[in-house]
C-alpha cells in the first residue's frame, strides 16, 4: 500500500473497490455491514412483535402482518444476520490466525458474499411486492404450500440464493484451513476459533444440501405443479419437516460452534492462560458436531413418530449435554488460577457462561420427551432457543466484534459504551426471555398473534416487552459506539489485548497481503510462546520474496445479480409470461459470467520484494 | 464451603417448589397444576429435570463466582504471569462421568413415561373420539355413538378417552395443558393419544402448531363431567332431532333463513360427520363462540355479519349471501336455542 492508500479516495472509487474486492478483510467488512443491516431489520421486526404482545388482544398489527413479522424475524435473524456476522468474523480473522495471505478461493469468497446480500435483498423485496412470507421460518408444509400470494416464493428463492452463498463460504473455509496453514501449524496447534470454523464448515457442507433439496421441492410444488407435499395427490407433508430439520438442527451448531471458538480465544487471552484441556475442547467440538446430525427428530417429538423413535432421539439429544458441559467446565478451569482482565469482549464471554448454561439446561429438559409434550411449540421453547442463540451466538458475535474490531478497522471500540451495551442488553435479555419459560408452561403457544384476556398471561408478556426495549437500547448504544469510534476512536496498536495468536503479530489493520513472510509456528498460542521467550515477534518461516496476489473482479457481483433477476422470473412466471424474460435473462447473465471466468486467464499480480522492503523502512 | 453450597441448593429447590405449588397461571390452562394423567407425567419429568439441571447450574455458578472473585486482575499484578496449565485428566474425567450419570437419571423415567403414554392396548374397550383439526376449529366425532360436536369435547372424569386425530387441511396440534401434553394433527396419518381427566372441570385447549392467521384463536374446551352426567349427555345428544321446530316465531324465522342462506352446505345439525364448518347441534350449550368470544346473541350477530373481524382468514367469510342485521338476529335466535342437553359446562363445576 504505497502511494494510493495515502491519498483521499472518492466515494465512487471506494464503492467500486468494495464491489470488486476479493480481499478477505474487505469481504469481512461487507459481511459485517450486510449482516448488521439485517440484524437491525430483524430487531425492528422483533420489537413490533413484542409491542403487539404488550397487552392481551392488542391490535397494533393485523393477524396476517404479524405472521409476516414473525416469519421474517426468524428467517432474517438466522440466515441474514447471525450467519453473515459469523462469516464477517471468520473472514476477518481465520486467514490471520493460521498465518495465511488470503482464503483458498478469493473469487469464490466474493461470490458467496454477494449471493448472501442479493438473496437477502430478494427475500426482503417481498415486503414491497404484495406481502412477505407468512408460514413461519420453518415453513412447514402444507401451510407453506397453500399460503396465498408470493410471500413463500420469495422465501424459497431468497434462501436458495443465500444458501448457495453459505455453502460456497463453508467449502472455502474448509479448504483454507486444510491447505493454507503456516509452516508448523499442525491441526493440534490451531486456535480454537479456527478449529470451530473448520468444524462448522464441515457442518455447512453436509447440512445445507438438505435445505437446498427441501427448498427445491417446495419451489416445484408452489410454482410448477408437483405434489411432493400434497397428501391428496400421494405426497407427504412430514417429509418437509425431516428435510428442514436435517438441515435445521446442524444449523443450530453452525451458529453456536464459532461462538464457542470466539469465547475460547477471548477467555484464554484475557485470563493470561492457555486454554485448559485444549485437546478435550477440540474433541468436544467434533463430538457436538457429529451428534448434531443425529438429533433432528427432537424437533418432531409431537409429530407422532412413536415412542421408539422419540426415545432414541431423546437419548441422543441428551448426550450432547456431555461435550457441552466439558466445554463450560474447561472455560471455568481456564480462568481458574489466571489473571482475569475484564474488558468489553471479556464481559460478553462472562455473560455468556451463565446464560448459555441456562439455555443448555432447558435443552436437556426439552429433550425429555414427555416433558416436551408440554414445552413443544410454546414460549418455553421460544425462551430456550433465544437463550442458546442470543446467549450463545449473539453474545459471541458481540464479544468477537469488540475483541477484533481493532484488527478489522484499526481503532478500538469505546470501552465505556461497550460496557453500557453489555449491561443493558444482558439485563434486557433476561427480562425478556426468562419469564417466557413460565409463560409457555402457563399455556402460551408460540406464534400467537394475540393472547386472550383472563388467561393469566398478561403480566409475563408485559415484562417480556419491557425487557425487549432494554435490548433495543443496548443495540442503539452499540451503533453510537461504532460511529463514535469511526470518527474519534483511539488508534489501535498491533496487539491491544496482549494476545496469544498470530493475528496479533501484524499491524492493525493488516496490510492487504497480511503477512510479509509466513510465520513459523512452534506450538499452540505462537505469539505467547515468543513473548515468554522474550522475543518481540514470531520468526518468519521463509525469506522475503515477491508476494502473489489475486486480481479484483466484478464477476461475482454480476453473477449474483443475474440470479437475483432470475429469482423474480421464477416467482412471477406463474402469473405473467414476460417473467420468462427475467428468468432466462438472469440465468444467461450468470452463465455468461461463469463462461468469462472460465475462459479468461487471470494470473493475478505480484508485489515485488523491493516494495515490501521499502515499506519496512 | 460445603454448608454454603447446601444452603444454596435448598434455596433453589424451595424457590422452584414454591413456583410449582403456587401454580402459576390460570388453573384451567396451566401445565404447572395438572388435572390429568398425561399432564401429571409431564410435570413429574419437568420437576425432575429442573432439579437436576439446577444442581448443575448451581455448581457452575459457584465455581464461576469463586473464579471472578479470586482471580480477577488486582493492582500490582501487571507483570504476573499465571502458570500455563495443559489440563487435568482426573478433573476432565469427573466432569464427563458425572453429567452422564445425571442424564441417565433423567433418561430412564423419560423413556418409561414415553412408552406409558403411547400405550394403546386398552383403546378398543374405551371411549374413542375422532378429532379433526380444521382452520380454525375442532371437530369431535364420538365413534360408534353417532354424536358429533365441535369446539367442546365432553369426557367422563377418570376414564381414558382415546383420541384418533387427523387434520382436514394444514397441520394443527391438540393441546390441553392442564390435562395432557400435545400431539400434532397431521393431514396424512392418524395420530393417537389418550387423555384422562382426574377432576371435573372445564379445561382450555389450544392449537399449538402454527396454522395460519387465526392460529391464536383456535381454542377449544375439554369438559370433564361425572360418568352419570356424561351418560346423560350422550343420551341427550343421541335424541336430538335436527328437524325440530323452535318454539319462538323469531327462531322459526331464523331457522328458515338458516336454510335459505345455504348455511347447511357447510354446517350440520345432528349426527352428520365433519363438514367445512363446525357442527352446530349443541351450539347454545357451548362455553364460547368460535372458541374465543363470550357466547352471547350480540357477539353471534357480529360474527354472522362479519366473521373476518373476529377470526381473520376463516373459511366462512364471503361464502354465503349477505344478511341484514335483522336477519342475522333471527338466525342467532335460532342457533342460541339449540340446547339439547341439561349437561353443560356449568355441570363440570368450575367455569
Amino acid at each position: 500500500m504505497s502511494t494510493v492508500a495515502s491519498q483521499k479516495r472518492g466515494f465512487g472509487e471506494v464503492l467500486w473497490d468494495y464491489l470488486t474486492t476479493v480481499d478477505h478483510k474487505k469481504i469481512a467488512h461487507l459481511y459485517l455491514f450486510g449482516g448488521g443491516f439485517f440484524f437491525l431489520l430483524g430487531g425492528l421486526e422483533a420489537m413490533a412483535i413484542r409491542i403487539q404482545l404488550i397487552q392481551p388482544e392488542n391490535d397494533f398489527v393485523s393477524a396476517g402482518f404479524y405472521n409476516e413479522l414473525l416469519t421474517m424475524h426468524g428467517t432474517t435473524m438466522i440466515f441474514l444476520a447471525a450467519m453473515p456476522l459469523i462469516f464477517a468474523l471468520m473472514n476477518a480473522v481465520i486467514p490471520l490466525q493460521i498465518g495465511a495471505r488470503d482464503v483458498a478461493f478469493p473469487f469464490l469468497n466474493s461470490l458467496g458474499l454477494w449471493l448472501f446480500i442479493l438473496g437477502g435483498i430478494l427475500l426482503n423485496c417481498s415486503w414491497f411486492l404484495g406481502g412477505a412470507p407468512d408460514a413461519g421460518w420453518t415453513s412447514y408444509t402444507p401451510l407453506s404450500v397453500t399460503s396465498p400470494g408470493h410471500g413463500v416464493d420469495f422465501y424459497v428463492l431468497g434462501l436458495q440464493i443465500t444458501g448457495a452463498g453459505t455453502l460456497i463460504a463453508g467449502i472455502n473455509f474448509l479448504v483454507t484451513i486444510i491447505n493454507m496453514r503456516a509452516p508448523g501449524m499442525t491441526y493440534m496447534r490451531m486456535p480454537l476459533f479456527t478449529w470451530t470454523t473448520f468444524v462448522t464448515s464441515t457442518l455447512i457442507l453436509f447440512a445445507f444440501p438438505a435445505l437446498t433439496i427441501g427448498l427445491f421441492l417446495l419451489m416445484f410444488d408452489r410454482m410448477f405443479g408437483s405434489a411432493f407435499f400434497d397428501v391428496g395427490l400421494g405426497g407427504n407433508s412430514i417429509i418437509w419437516q425431516h428435510l428442514f430439520w436435517i438441515f435445521g438442527h446442524p444449523e443450530v451448531y453452525i451458529l453456536i460452534l464459532p461462538a464457542f471458538g470466539i469465547f475460547s480465544d477471548i477467555i484464554a487471552a484475557n485470563s493470561k492462560k492457555r486454554l485448559f484441556g485444549y485437546t478435550a475442547m477440540v474433541f468436544a467440538t467434533i463430538l457436538i458436531a457429529f451428534l448434531g446430525f443425529m438429533v433432528w427428530a427432537h424437533h418432531m417429538f409431537t409429530v407422532g413418530l412413536g415412542p421408539v423413535a422419540n426415545s432414541i432421539f431423546a437419548i441422543a439429544t441428551m448426550a450432547i449435554a456431555v461435550p457441552t458441559g466439558i466445554k463450560i467446565f474447561n472455560w471455568l478451569a481456564t480462568m481458574w488460577g489466571g489473571r482475569i482482565t475484564i474488558n468489553s469482549a471479556m464481559l460478553w464471554a462472562l455473560g455468556f457462561i451463565p446464560t448459555f448454561t441456562m439455555g443448555g439446561m432447558t435443552g436437556v429438559m426439552v429433550a425429555s420427551v414427555v416433558a416436551d409434550y408440554q414445552y413443544h411449540d410454546t414460549y418455553f421453547v421460544v425462551a430456550h432457543f433465544h437463550y442458546v442463540i442470543v446467549g450463545g451466538t449473539i453474545f459471541g458475535i458481540f464479544a468477537g466484534l469488540h475483541y477484533w474490531w481493532p484488527k478489522m478497522f484499526g481503532r478500538v471500540l469505546h470501552e465505556g459504551m461497550g460496557k453500557l451495551t453489555f449491561w443493558t442488553f444482558l439485563i434486557g435479555f433476561h427480562l425478556t426471555f426468562f419469564i417466557q419459560h413460565f409463560l409457555g408452561l402457563m399455556g402460551m403457544p408460540r406464534r400467537y398473534w394475540v393472547f386472550l384476556e383472563g388467561q393469566g398471561l398478561d403480566t409475563g408478556n408485559l415484562i417480556s416487552t419491557i425487557g425487549a426495549f432494554f435490548m433495543a437500547f443496548g443495540v442503539i448504544v452499540m451503533l453510537v459506539n461504532v460511529v463514535y469510534t469511526a470518527v474519534k476512536g483511539e488508534k489501535a496498536v498491533d496487539d491491544p489485548w496482549d494476545g496469544r495468536t498470530l493475528e496479533w503479530t501484524i499491524a492493525s489493520p493488516p496490510p492487504h497481503y497480511n503477512f510479509k513472510q509466513a510465520p513459523l509456528v512452534r506450538g499452540l498460542d505462537p505469539l505467547w510462546i515468543e513473548k515468554t521467550e522474550g522475543k518481540g515477534n514470531v520468526t518468519p518461516a521463509e525469506p522475503l520474496d515477491d508476494i502473489h496476489m489475486p486480481n479484483s473482479s466484478f464477476l461475482p457481483f454480476l453473477m449474483s445479480v443475474g440470479l437475483f433477476i432470475a429469482g423474480f422470473g421464477f416467482i412471477y412466471q406463474v402469473d405473467y409470461g414476460w417473467a420468462y424474460i427475467l428468468l432466462f435473462g438472469g440465468m444467461a447473465m450468470t452463465l455468461a459470467c461463469m463462461l468469462i471466468r472460465s475462459l479468461k486467464d487471470d494470473h493475478g499480480y505480484h508485489i515485488p520484494k523491493v516494495e515490501l522492503e521499502r515499506e519496512a523502512d | 464451603m460445603k454448608g454454603w453450597m447446601g444452603k444454596f441448593r435448598a434455596i433453589a429447590l424451595l424457590g422452584l417448589m414454591s413456583l410449582v405449588l403456587s401454580a402459576c397461571g390460570k388453573e384451567n390452562l396451566t401445565a404447572l397444576d395438572p388435572k390429568g394423567y398425561g399432564a401429571d407425567q409431564s410435570l413429574y419429568l419437568i420437576i425432575l429435570s429442573t432439579v437436576i439441571m439446577l444442581f448443575v447450574l448451581a455448581i457452575v455458578m459457584i465455581v464461576y463466582t469463586i473464579v471472578l472473585i479470586r482471580y480477577r486482575k488486582k493492582k500490582g499484578q501487571e507483570d504476573y504471569i499465571p502458570k500455563q496449565v495443559e489440563g487435568n485428566k482426573t478433573l476432565e474425567t469427573v466432569w464427563t462421568i458425572i453429567p452422564i450419570i445425571l442424564l441417565l437419571i433423567i433418561a430412564v423415567p423419560t423413556i418409561t413415561a414415553t412408552f406409558d403414554l403411547a400405550d394403546e392396548s386398552a383403546a378398543s374397550d374405551s371411549l374413542n373420539v375422532e378429532v379433526t383439526g380444521n382452520q380454525y376449529w375442532w371437530h369431535f366425532n364420538y365413534e360408534g355413538q353417532e354424536i358429533q360436536t365441535s369446539q367442546d369435547l365432553y369426557v367422563p372424569v377418570g376414564e381414558k378417552v382415546y383420541l384418533n386425530m387427523m387434520s382436514s387441511d394444514v397441520i394443527h396440534s391438540f393441546w390441553v395443558p392442564s390435562i395432557s401434553g400435545k400431539m400434532d394433527v397431521n393431514p396424512e396419518n392418524e395420530n393417537t393419544m389418550y387423555i384422562q381427566a382426574q377432576e371435573e372441570g372445564v379445561y382450555w385447549g389450544k392449537c399449538a402448531e402454527f396454522c395460519g392467521p387465526s392460529h391464536s384463536l383456535m381454542d377449544f374446551k375439554v369438559i370433564a363431567v361425572s360418568q352419570e352426567e356424561f351418560d346423560q349427555w350422550v343420551e341427550d345428544m343421541q335424541n336430538v332431532n335436527p328437524e325440530a321446530e323452535p318454539e319462538s316465531t323469531v327462531a322459526q324465522e331464523g331457522k328458515s333463513l338458516f336454510q335459505e342462506n345455504n348455511c347447511m352446505s357447510c354446517h350440520a345439525i345432528g349426527s352428520s360427520p365433519a363438514q367445512i364448518g363446525p357442527n352446530l347441534t349443541n351450539f347454545g350449550d357451548r362455553s364460547t363462540l368460535a372458541g374465543v368470544e363470550d357466547l352471547s346473541k350480540e357477539n353471534l350477530v357480529d360474527w354472522i355479519m362479519d366473521p373476518e373481524s373476529l377470526k381473520p382468514g376463516n373459511k366462512m367469510t364471503g361464502n354465503y349471501p349477505e344478511v341484514s342485521e335483522d336477519e342475522a338476529g333471527k338466525i342467532a335466535e335460532y342457533l342460541m336455542q339449540l340446547e339439547p342437553s341439561e349437561i353443560t359446562p356449568e355441570s363440570a363445576g368450575t367455569e
